[in-house]
């Protein structure tokens, strides 16, 4: 703990940088005979943008999983705020502060945007289920206080305009946001995006994209995001790991990682 | 000069007892109303609310803070923003400080932002939020005299280097803190201003040529608030939605002029999107709409019948023929049937309650609309529905109003007559002039403009040309005076008359009609995509963009009908017969305010589109049945493109007319 805030730094555009929050050491994760991640060790500094990039099937997800506690790897020692973190479920990942997104959208289709995002404070709420449901004293009081929560974000978000809309039926780019709403409200020291902008337009890239900068800037919420747009990936984030066939070949600034031969023979294709 | 016509009202003495400025009636309110509702803002899904003492407080902060930032008596502080209590304030507190607020067109690309801020030197800006702040620092690099920038929505704006850029309530506060040291300075300034300092200076889109600037003094605002609003009994009970722009004179008017006059209360919308929502929300009494949202309106309303069921259908089509029949009438309080009543009251309950309400209208009491002719059917229908809608005719020069419709003689053909206190004359060529209190003080540094539109006697020229009804004393437009041409065989032209009739169809969103010094009348049409692209689901016509809708055959099938049904009607008309519209083509895309094509207020910008698609044109009158063209775009974030095709030109049915000349 001591040397978290030991090397922190300000970034040219003037946001300050902690140390580390989230190491990885070593991980190596299997599914039967598979091997999907080999070894890889990298880490996630306080306050910043984190993209995992790499060609399909690399094992960007999985490393994914690994952060939010969905997978278990055979090896390797996570750790969390300075300490190692034992095998625990996600949903007491997410108690701890990390909160993600999916690939493939994971919303309750029949239910309201504000619903939707409500749910993101679950963790946050403590009354029991049976004052919940005849809505009596600390229950009304934390809807209250969780509601107030859920506007500001979904003012931050613009997407007041579909508040009581059936998320079921908004185009595809309004589900995106939706998803990142309901991660924000669970006010997450770690937001995970898995490909945020996967599927979408470059009007839609780019407004996700200010609000992935946003959110940071606003929040200092850090972020660690996987992402296929090389261009987008390379003007978001501020460390960029590289992955190919469940092997790290890069780390380091935008600018390192484009110089990586590996990264370019990644991409460009060689023959293996 | 023909005719002439005076305003009813507004002869007793001019000052007796007036308020001096803006701050002296907000003074007044908030001690007359001061637990009155002043301002709502939806946020954060809530309505806040502010009274008129509570919304003094936070303009006297304001303004202190601005006087500590070093606010000069005279200068000119631009606002831009959308509609927001914030915003509002500042307004008033400019005043107060002895400045004058010059609001902009929030949705201006920087470089027509740089013109007007350059224009009225000012110093301070104060900006809404990192959309506009981002325009004012692009603007700064040619317009030097910019000093401070304030904002009001703090979102992604804390990296900025804050040495000249200021959080709007870091300066409240700071007033606040201050407020023993530099509150007697206020006061003074305040007590400085009368009737006849500046109240305003507000820029005029302009459909030729640079913006000019409006200056507008206590006066006008307030002796035309205080007359119109007697006019149509407005009382501190009005509930209205601020949602037009801030920089046009009738939201000035009625979200400033009228609301401190009669002390109402001013909402905001939560965001540009929600404004439906929050209009229906709010159920304003007192309700302000160019015809264009009207329209927009009426179309959703009619697309979704389209998609109701058969019941429903059928009872919204039943019931909205009697509404039509007897609706209006009701409304004028002429003699009705008794079993018409009667079944205008089944009516109410089953559909027009139901459709007000959604619409947001059930408690709207007077509504207007102006800016451009509205369409009959539109008009009857919001009317049909026991909605008092009715029209005014005005301009930025005359703080709005030149003639209004008096309750029971709404008409959708003509607007009224001279509002309290106007007086109203119709030159030898057709041109109205009017001369009024609320007539402008002058054009910010340009006293050629000035002496060429405000005479010495103070008549002003409106630029558009009508008349008069002799029997009832109501104005008629024409078009506009300079538009109103003469074809080659000496046929009166007045393209507007012909586009405005083409509008009026649900499928066609803006016409433009040639024809001026020619021998025939040719038109560029721009479909609605919305209309059109129902009709185009609803028959299973696959399209990939809007230029490929506006091409299909079927498409150009439907418009020339409508374009034949407008030249029939044309025809009756004597004067204007010659004014049928030959050939037409449907433009690839829709004529865009970021083009320069239109102004910010969606007037059609003739010489522009004249010169842009002189190509077009020519193959309109060349005999041509196809041209191709490539037309160069604007996107929303200034960066430019080129879109390519070919159109098609296609001929319309005349009705054949003896060959009338106008001038007699």
């Amino acid at each position: 703990m001591n040397d978290m805030n030991a090397d922190s730094y300000v970034t040219e555009d003037g946001r300050t940088i902690g140390g580390v929050v989230m190491e990885l050491k070593n991980i190596t994760l299997r599914f039967g005979g598979v091997t999907a991640i080999k070894d890889i060790s990298f880490d996630i500094r306080e306050g910043e943008i984190r993209a995992i990039i790499g060609p399909n099937g690399a094992g960007k997800s999985s490393m994914l999983n690994i952060i939010s506690g969905f997978y278990i790897p055979q090896e390797g020692e996570v750790w969390y705020k300075g300490r190692i973190r034992p095998p625990i479920k996600p949903y007491q990942v997410a108690e701890q502060g990390i909160a993600r997104t999916f690939q493939n959208i994971a919303l309750f289709e029949g239910m309201s945007v504000l619903d939707n995002v409500m749910t993101g404070r679950v963790t946050k709420m403590k009354s029991s289920m049976l004052a919940q449901a005849i809505w009596a004293g600390r229950a009304e009081r934390e809807e209250f206080e969780n509601r107030e929560k859920v506007e500001k974000i979904i003012d931050f978000l613009e997407i007041q305009h579909i508040r009581k809309t059936p998320v079921g039926r908004l185009p595809y780019g309004l589900k995106k946001r939706v998803e990142l709403a309901r991660a924000l409200a669970a006010e997450p020291s770690i937001l995970l995006l898995d490909e945020p902008m996967a599927g979408m337009n470059v009007e839609e890239k780019e407004d996700m994209s200010r609000f992935i900068l946003d959110v940071n800037d606003e929040f200092g919420t850090t972020i660690c995001l996987i992402e296929h747009d090389m261009g987008v990936v390379m003007d978001l984030s501020d460390r960029v790991v590289v992955m190919d066939y469940g092997k790290k070949i890069g780390d380091g600034t935008p600018d390192e990682v484009r110089g990586n031969q590996d990264v370019i023979d990644a991409y460009l294709g060689v023959a293996h | 000069m023909a005719n002439a016509a005076t305003g009813s009202a507004g002869e007793t003495a001019p000052d007796q007892g007036l308020p001096p400025s803006i701050p002296a009636l907000l003074d007044r309110n908030a001690v007359k109303f001061a637990n009155r509702p002043a301002y709502r803002e939806k946020e954060f899904g809530i309505w806040q609310e502010w009274t008129w003492a509570q919304a003094r407080e936070e303009i006297t902060n304001l303004a202190l803070g601005l006087l500590i930032l070093g606010i000069e008596r005279g200068d000119h502080v631009a606002i831009i923003g959308r509609n927001r209590p914030a915003h509002y304030w500042a307004m008033v507190a400019v005043q107060m400080c002895g400045g004058v607020p010059v609001p902009l067109y929030q949705d201006a690309v920087a470089e027509e932002m740089a013109y007007v801020l350059d224009h009225c030197g000012a110093r301070f800006v104060i900006a809404g939020d990192q959309e506009q702040v981002d325009k004012v620092i692009e603007v700064q690099e040619t317009v030097h005299h910019i000093e401070h920038v304030i904002y009001y929505d703090k979102r992604g704006l804390r990296k900025y280097d804050h040495s000249h850029l200021h959080w709007y309530k870091t300066i409240q506060e700071e007033g606040k803190v201050a407020h023993e040291r530099v509150e007697k300075e206020l006061e003074k300034r305040r007590g400085e201003l009368t009737l006849d300092s500046t109240c305003v200076m507000l820029y005029t889109s302009g459909t030729t040529g640079r913006p000019k600037g409006v200056v507008l003094s206590n006066r006008n605002i307030i002796e035309s608030s205080k007359n119109s609003a007697e006019f149509d009994d407005l009382t501190e009970k009005e509930n209205i939605l601020a949602y037009l722009p801030m920089a046009w004179v009738g939201d000035f008017i009625f979200s400033v002029g009228q609301a401190y006059w009669c002390g109402f209360c001013v909402n905001c919308p939560e965001s540009p999107d929600t404004t439906m929502t929050d209009l229906r929300e709010i159920g304003p009494t007192y309700y302000f709409a160019p015809p264009r949202v009207f329209e927009t309106m009426l179309t959703s309303v009619m697309i979704r019948m389209n998609d109701a069921g058969r019941i429903k259908k059928w009872l919204f089509d039943t019931f909205m023929a009697h509404a039509r029949k007897v609706g209006p009438a009701l409304l004028d309080g002429k003699p009705v049937g008794a079993m018409d009543r009667l079944k205008y009251k089944l009516g109410e309950f089953v559909i027009y309650g139901p459709l007000k309400n959604v619409l947001g209208f059930s408690r709207v009491r007077i509504g207007y609309t102006a800016g451009e002719a509205i369409g009959p059917e539109i008009f009857d229908f919001f009317r049909s529905l026991g909605i008092n809608l009715k029209q005014l005719y005005g301009q930025t020069e005359a703080t709005v109003f030149i003639t209004v419709q008096p309750d029971g003689e709404v008409r959708a053909d003509t607007v009224g007559v001279p509002a309290p206190g106007v007086e109203l004359k119709i030159a030898d060529n057709g041109e109205i002039f009017y001369r009024s209190p609320g007539v402008f003080v002058e054009y910010y540094q340009n006293p050629e403009s000035t002496a060429s539109t405000k005479d010495a006697e103070g008549w002003v020229a409106t630029g558009d040309a009508g008349f008069i009804e002799p029997d009832t004393g109501h104005l008629r437009i024409i078009d506009r005076a300079k538009d109103v041409g003469k074809m080659a065989d000496g046929r009166l032209f007045a393209p507007k008359y012909v586009e405005n009739k083409l509008k009026f169809y649900p499928d066609i969103l803006e016409a433009v009609v040639f024809g001026n010094g020619r021998n025939m009348c040719t038109a560029f049409i721009n479909i609605d995509l919305t209309a059109v692209g129902n009709w185009a689901e609803r028959n299973n016509i696959a399209y990939a963009s809007y230029q490929e809708l506006a091409g299909h055959p079927e498409v150009y099938k439907t418009i020339r009908e409508h374009v034949e049904e407008v030249n029939r009607s044309v025809a009756q008309d004597e004067m204007l017969s010659g004014c049928q519209i030959h050939r037409f083509l449907i433009l690839h895309k829709e004529l865009d305010a970021d083009d320069g094509e239109m102004t910010r207020t969606r007037k059609v910008r003739r010489t522009v589109i004249e010169e842009k698609y002189k190509d077009l044109i020519d193959a309109l009158y060349s005999g041509k049945t196809e041209q191709y063209t490539e037309t160069e775009v604007t996107y929303e974030d200034g960066r430019k493109g080129k879109i390519a095709a070919t159109l098609k030109i296609m001929d319309a049915k005349v009705v054949p007319v003896q060959g009338k000349v106008a001038a007699e």
